[in-house]
């Protein structure tokens, strides 16, 4: 979908928004749902297409095919803990977007434990032996 | 799948459609199946919405390589 098209899509969305919101707010919540699901679903080819390239560029550097699948993942976490907090706020719920938050951010620090433990490895191999 | 905005008016009519329902049923003083005609048109929309949930699921579990 072109960029145009999105901007569009986000205020019809809006103005549907701003209608519904009166009449029946649930609705209203279910619109701001439906409309991110349409905008992320028409952009993930392409970021399919980006993360083709980093493969591509890692192989071609010799790097461990563990750490870019680690990145990818951190990415993909980071995205669905944001769009899960962003919607809980909407919905009136700060205190849940907030424990999503730290959700996302203690499953990255757990998938980023065998990069910290690689990094430390690397640090104290390079110390001299006394 | 979900690259048209149809839903999006789809979703947003259901909604108009069903407030217009609930009203006219409270003027006619049946209370209860207004509640009941809400409820319908919103499990109607929650069903488009979990479908769209989970296509969307499905695509960044095969695009960030879970």
């Amino acid at each position: 979908m072109d960029i145009l098209q999105i901007v569009i899509l986000g205020i019809i969305a809006s103005i549907l928004y701003i209608i519904l919101k009166q009449i029946n707010a649930s609705f209203a919540f279910i619109l701001i749902l439906i409309t991110g699901i349409i905008i992320f679903m028409s952009i993930i080819n392409q970021i399919g297409v980006i993360f083709q390239l980093i493969h591509t560029l890692g192989q071609k550097a010799n790097v461990q095919g563990m750490y870019l699948e680690t990145i990818l993942k951190i990415i993909g976490i980071a995205y669905i803990a944001e769009l899960g907090a962003s919607l809980t706020k909407e919905a009136g719920l700060g205190a849940v977007a907030k424990n999503i938050e730290l959700a996302g951010k203690i499953f990255i620090l757990l998938l980023a434990v065998p990069i910290i433990t690689a990094v430390i490895e690397a640090i104290i191999s390079f110390l001299p032996a006394s | 799948m979900f690259f048209d905005a149809s839903i999006l008016f789809q979703i947003a009519g259901i909604g108009i459609i069903v407030a217009l329902i609930h009203t006219i049923l409270k003027q006619m003083g049946k209370e209860e199946i207004a509640q009941f005609a809400t409820l319908i048109g919103f499990i109607i929309v929650l069903i488009i919405v979990i479908n769209g949930l989970s296509d969307l699921f499905q695509q960044i579990k095969s695009v960030f390589l879970f």
